[in-house]
């Protein structure tokens, strides 16, 4: 139990424990015997009773009663009395083996067996759970069974929330009433039960109860973890959303045989140059959401028809839910002036992995042009070398700016439903606020800092869509540089926020978006009008976020950050140059999202520590570890390879054989040797230029 | 009591110790020398045991306060032809009790139950779970003649009858309903800085500077507010006069003293499983702990005989030092030592001059002490003062009933559970220190007038109404509109009062001299002092002897048997 200090074993403990090991050996060997020949005998039963008090973990002895039991109910001569006096038994032997050791999952496992064997007295069980709690308020398996005993029972959920909160207030460090009294409050709003029919009515009074615990005692974790809990009730909307697209509403998107294109009154937002004869449609949730596909989502266009279209999640595990969904539109290569419509959720079917259903059906229109090529784009590609170098680099024109600006309104979808609905998280978010900037100023505490940020993080993601602004951020980011300062411990989980706030503040506006934006320029391209670029380089990074508003980058510069991965970034399906040059990657699979990038051409991932350690520890960390996803896709044909050198570099072989790449730096990682690099050559044949060598 | 008893004959008739009284420090001082195997006589003129300490029928405590509240005659020297060997020192009591003020509203019902209450002479008060009574009671065994209950909770109490729980841990912070959150977790604040003092980190250490100054300044200090600050001084240190006037206190509680009793007060809340309170009530009243410990006196070979008045000291006449006692019987008792209760004091014979020695020591001895006094009150109700809780103690601190208030007034409410009362009734211990009767009067009756009904139809309490209508009127306005968020109902009636005795008490001082005196009962809840006094009584006449050494542990129970019933 808690808070009792472990003592140093004495000589005489030792002694003890050797001879109970003795007897215990003795009891086993006895035991086994009894279990490899089926004997199911009164006395062969009662040494595993024995075995069992001694020692309630050996599973293979409470395996061996649930076959003696269904032994004995399979009796011929079996009635009612019987099976209770069989049953009671098991349900004295698991009470006694608890005495031993309260948190053996073996025996509350077997006694939830024993129960839904349905004829045990289950008010007794609630009696004994009591007794239990008492002596250790805290432990979490007599929890789960309370949960498992009162649904058994049909207790109302307000009779297990009194029960909490009676436990609760005898102490309140205590995370398995907490969870509890989350688990019944989730399950009482789901019904709507009486008195729960409203969120905004339930949660502003939660509040102020978990209040007096975090300022009782600011030190003491679990209020916060219940207030985490709050938090995520407040700010999450229960349908999902779709927070954005591309093309977005209103856009007009040019689609461009090379890089050039005619006419400036194109936003770089909705301009594409596409050579696949295809242009993507981009979903972009508020939150994972499974069954997007053509019934759910229908688009309008003359040049496609709907049921052909195929929606593909993009997630980094291979799970059929995620934030965004992609689908290819085919255009036809002569001039095209076309409207498209795309409506989402109007007919059901949509479902956030939390199981709500997309229920605010949305729509969003744009047109498509279309310009033949008017080259041959072979010869183009050939001579294209892109270098993304500072004096390659200009300050976005003024010229365009109007166009940017009507554009950039088109990046996200502004859902007014929102609006109504939610004035009572506003108010619930804004009090919490006040109310933490009180408690701060009473102590210096870390876990009250981080809340202060998420909370104003969360006001400011709420408050945007009106306010067009992120009106906290300077603060949230200073309190998150703080806490890297306060709490080394967890830097990094610190820095990744920090991160994702300050690409939030760069994407909030269209003036701070554009210091970022660039038009590329090199003397040597044969271009005649030129990209622009997105550059988020210099700024410390360790993760990227914001993606919402980055569905239209084509040009990406994240060089010279500290980005250990690029999760997320799949979401970015126009990019066609990316430089993540001057990282920390770590290794070929932190790479895995920019497998699903099909236009992906030309990237820059030199000057990182791939290869640096020979173990790749984010395989086991990572919520994507390759062995999960490619494993399923491994076609056996093409790894039957007679090349030992594919062999050795399957990594980067399944990493980059999905990549359609012209041109890749990889230089300045541990891994890249001259035979890895001649490997590369080989898993990507259309390689046209390595390291800033021309391949023949 | 009337009829006196006949004296049987005493034999043998020297001891090492005789001990006149059955109060508590003269029980404990008999079982001490017992168990150095001295043998000890202790004598009682009461036909009961306790003394001062004693709980009594509700017939029996008027009798007993009024013997004590006059300073009889001393009795005619029974006999003159004493043995030439030795002077006789008559015995004089001390009036110890006075104002004593007895008001029955409803007597047919009280009389006739008398019998079934035991009323403490000396209430409010409570053992806390991990004071030296306790201490004393597991370290000697004496736990085993005794039960216990939990009083479940303290209050603060204001002048329009709300009763405040007292935040006195963790979970009570938590679960109040009157403090802000910033006080909240100013509060936890300072509980830990304190336990971080105790428990010797370094980081937390309150400096020793700290420590020697004012509790009151170092809570100041801490930026505490004043609801808090009250809470801490006299509801958890209880502090019994005004720290913030340096005018009227007394007692100014030093930093040390505040974060001792506050560490008793931290060790006692949750000493004993069953006991959710910080304190325990004997079952059957506080009397029971003389009695245990003349219980433990006597099973190690203690003589005891009840009834039997002294009348006379035995003093050689050349020496003039202490040699026995004279009997109401006649009978002269010899001892080598003497312990005597407050009640008794020595008178020289008029006319006559002491023998030199004790002509030095007797003016100390008959020194008046001018400690004050207390005022205590007891009343006995039908219905609780707070629904669904029987046992609890309120405190009123200074300036808390009204402004000339300068020290803490205290009260305890004790249900029939504790078998003190009839079923159903409820019996309240009032205290506060004076520096006389009127000013004592004033302090019970602000109490009984915010918290009771006191019906005007009584025998004998004319007085008491007049006398308390100033402030009584006051209250009793404001009792419409206290907050609703208070913990007492505004709406309910005040329960009505069917008896209360109303008296003051002598603050006297034990004394270790010619003849060693106990003390008269002090005004604190706990015996904490009681019990330091006693022991050093008993190291000056055994200064060889340890105090219930270790070894006497007959029973060596587990500190868990202590614990009261449930």
């Amino acid at each position: 139990m808690h808070g009792r200090p472990r003592k140093a074993p004495k000589p005489e403990d030792e002694a003890a424990s050797s001879a109970k090991a003795q007897k215990l050996r003795a009891l086993q060997t006895q035991f086994f015997t009894f279990h490899h020949n089926k004997i199911y005998t009164k006395e062969a039963v009662e040494l595993s009773a024995k075995l069992l008090e001694i020692n309630p973990e050996s599973y293979t002895a409470w395996n061996y009663r649930k076959l003696a039991v269904e032994h004995y109910l399979n009796l011929p001569d079996c009635n009612p009395d019987s099976i209770k006096s069989v049953l009671d038994d098991e349900l004295r032997v698991v009470e006694n083996a608890l005495r031993q050791n309260f948190k053996s999952y073996g025996a509350w496992h077997h006694r939830k067996w024993v129960l839904s064997k349905g004829h045990s007295s289950i008010d007794n069980e609630l009696r004994l759970l009591d007794k239990f709690q008492k002596a250790d308020s805290r432990n979490f398996h007599a929890w789960n069974y309370r949960r498992y005993v009162a649904e058994s029972m049909k207790r109302s959920e307000q009779d297990e929330l009194k029960y909490a909160e009676d436990m609760i207030y005898t102490n309140f460090s205590n995370y398995s009433a907490w969870h509890n009294r989350s688990v019944l409050l989730s399950a009482l709003f789901e019904k709507k039960a009486g008195g729960f029919l409203l969120k905004e009515k339930v949660l502003p009074e939660e509040y102020e109860f978990i209040h007096q615990a975090i300022f009782t005692d600011p030190d003491d974790q679990s209020g916060w973890f219940y207030h985490l809990w709050l938090l995520d009730q407040t700010v999450t909307t229960d349908s999902p959303l779709l927070a954005s697209s591309w093309p977005g509403h209103g856009s007009d998107v040019l689609l461009v045989g090379d890089r050039c294109y005619n006419g400036s009154a194109f936003s770089p937002f909705s301009a594409l140059h596409s050579d696949s004869g295809s242009f993507p449609i981009v979903l972009y949730f508020n939150q994972p959401v499974g069954g997007v596909n053509s019934s759910t989502v229908t688009v309008e266009c003359g040049f496609n028809k709907n049921e052909d279209l195929f929606w593909k999640p993009l997630s980094a595990s291979n799970s059929q839910t995620a934030r965004v969904w992609v689908a290819h539109l085919k255009v036809p290569s002569s001039d095209l002036h076309s409207t498209v419509e795309v409506s989402v959720g109007h007919s059901k079917g949509i479902i956030s992995t939390r199981g709500f259903v997309y229920s605010h059906p949305s729509m969003f229109s744009f047109k498509v042009h279309v310009q033949p090529m008017e080259r041959d784009s072979s010869q183009v590609s050939v001579a294209e070398n892109i270098s993304l170098r500072e004096e390659n680099f200009k300050v976005y024109g003024t010229q365009s700016e109007e166009s940017i600006i009507d554009s950039f309104d088109q990046l996200i979808i502004k859902n007014g439903h929102e609006t109504t609905a939610s004035n009572w998280r506003f108010e619930a978010l804004a009090k919490e606020i006040e109310c933490f900037r009180e408690l701060l100023s009473l102590v210096d505490c870390k876990i009250g800092k981080l809340t202060l940020a998420r909370l104003l993080k969360a006001y400011d993601a709420m408050s945007y869509p009106f306010a067009n602004k992120l009106v906290h951020s300077e603060e949230v980011l200073e309190l998150y540089s703080d806490l890297m300062k306060l709490d080394p411990t967890h830097y990094q989980f610190y820095k990744d926020e920090h991160s994702i706030v300050l690409l939030q503040k760069v994407t909030s506006s269209k003036e701070s978006l554009l210091q970022h934006c660039f038009q590329y320029k090199d003397s040597a391209s044969s271009a005649i009008c030129d990209p622009i670029c997105l550059r988020l380089n210099n700024l410390s990074l360790s993760r990227m976020g914001a993606f919402e508003k980055l569905l239209w980058v084509q040009m990406l510069d994240l060089s010279h950050n500290e980005l250990q991965s690029i999760e997320g970034l799949e979401a970015m399906q126009l990019l066609s140059c990316l430089s993540l040059r001057n990282n920390k990657l770590r290794s070929l699979t932190t790479l895995e999202p920019l497998r699903k990038l099909k236009s992906l051409r030309i990237l820059d991932i030199s000057y990182n520590q791939i290869g640096d350690q020979s173990i790749d520890t984010t395989r086991y960390v990572c919520s994507s570890p390759l062995s999960h996803s490619v494993g399923s896709e491994l076609n056996r044909d093409e790894t039957v390879t007679s090349d030992v050198a594919l062999i050795n570099n399957w990594e980067a072989f399944f990493i980059f054989k999905d990549f359609n790449l012209n041109q890749l730096d990889i230089v300045g990682n541990t891994i890249a040797d001259e035979k890895f690099k001649s490997v590369l050559v080989k898993i990507m044949p259309k390689l046209k230029q390595l390291d800033g060598k021309l391949l023949d | 009591m009337d009829d006196i008893p006949p004296y049987p004959p005493i034999d043998p008739t020297t001891f090492d110790l005789i001990v006149i009284g059955t109060g508590l420090p003269e029980s404990i001082i008999a079982a001490a020398a017992s168990t150095a195997s001295k043998s000890v006589l202790h004598l009682d003129p009461n036909p009961f045991y306790g003394s001062h300490f004693s709980s009594l029928p509700l017939a029996d405590l008027p009798s007993f306060l009024s013997s004590h509240s006059t300073s009889p005659s001393p009795p005619r020297s029974p006999s003159s032809d004493d043995p030439n060997e030795f002077s006789l020192l008559e015995f004089a009591t001390r009036p110890l009790y006075s104002s004593i003020d007895i008001s029955t509203f409803s007597p047919n019902l009280l009389d006739q139950h008398s019998r079934k209450f035991n009323l403490d002479v000396a209430g409010p008060r409570v053992l806390f779970c991990a004071d030296k009574s306790i201490e004393l009671l597991l370290r000697t065994g004496t736990n085993q003649y005794m039960e216990f209950k939990s009083v479940d909770a303290t209050f603060v109490g204001d002048n329009k009858g709300n009763l405040w729980s007292v935040p006195d841990s963790r979970a009570a912070i938590f679960k109040d309903k009157s403090l802000g959150l910033v006080e909240k977790n100013k509060l936890m604040r300072f509980f830990k800085l304190v336990q971080g003092h105790l428990a010797g980190e370094q980081d937390v250490k309150i400096s020793e500077e700290d420590l020697q100054s004012p509790f009151v300044d170092f809570l100041n200090k801490m930026g505490l507010p004043p609801k808090i600050k009250s809470f801490i001084l006299y509801a958890i240190a209880m502090a019994d006069y005004d720290q913030e006037d340096t005018g009227v206190c007394r007692d100014l509680l030093k930093t040390k003293d505040g974060i001792d009793q506050l560490a008793l007060y931290n060790a006692s809340i949750g000493r004993f499983q069953n006991a959710s309170g910080a304190f325990l009530y004997p079952i059957y009243g506080q009397g029971e702990l003389s009695q245990a410990f003349c219980r433990r006196a006597a099973v190690k070979g203690c003589l005891y005989v009840l009834r039997m008045p002294v009348t006379a000291l035995l003093v050689d006449k050349d020496t003039g030092c202490y040699k026995g006692v004279r009997l109401a019987s006649g009978q002269d008792i010899f001892s080598q030592k003497l312990i005597l209760d407050p009640t008794f004091k020595v008178t020289l014979p008029l006319g006559s001059s002491p023998p030199l020695p004790l002509k030095e020591k007797l003016p100390f001895f008959s020194l008046k002490d001018d400690k004050g006094k207390i005022a205590r009150g007891i009343c006995i109700t039908k219905t609780s003062l707070k629904p669904d809780i029987s046992n609890f103690l309120v405190v009123y601190p200074p300036r808390s009933l009204f402004p000339e208030q300068v020290t803490s007034i205290r009260l305890l409410q004790i249900a029939s559970n504790l078998a003190v009362c009839l079923p159903g009734m409820f019996v309240l211990y009032i205290s506060a220190l004076c520096n006389d009767d009127d000013q004592g009067k004033k302090l019970i009756h602000a109490v009984m007038n915010t918290l009771l009904t006191v019906p005007l139809d009584s025998e004998s309490n004319a007085a008491v109404q007049s006398e308390t209508a100033e402030i009584g009127s006051a209250v009793q306005d404001e009792t419409s509109e206290s907050s609703s968020g208070g913990p007492s109902d505004s709406g309910e009636e005040k329960p009505t009062l069917l008896w209360s005795a109303l008296y003051s008490q002598e603050l006297t001082l034990g004394q270790v001299d010619f003849i060693c005196s106990t003390p008269m009962p002090d005004g604190k809840l706990n015996y904490n002092d009681l019990i330091d006094t006693t022991f050093k009584i008993f190291q000056e006449i055994y200064p060889e002897e340890e105090f219930f050494p270790e070894t006497s542990l007959e029973n060596p129970e587990v500190d868990g048997d202590a614990s009261p019933e449930t």
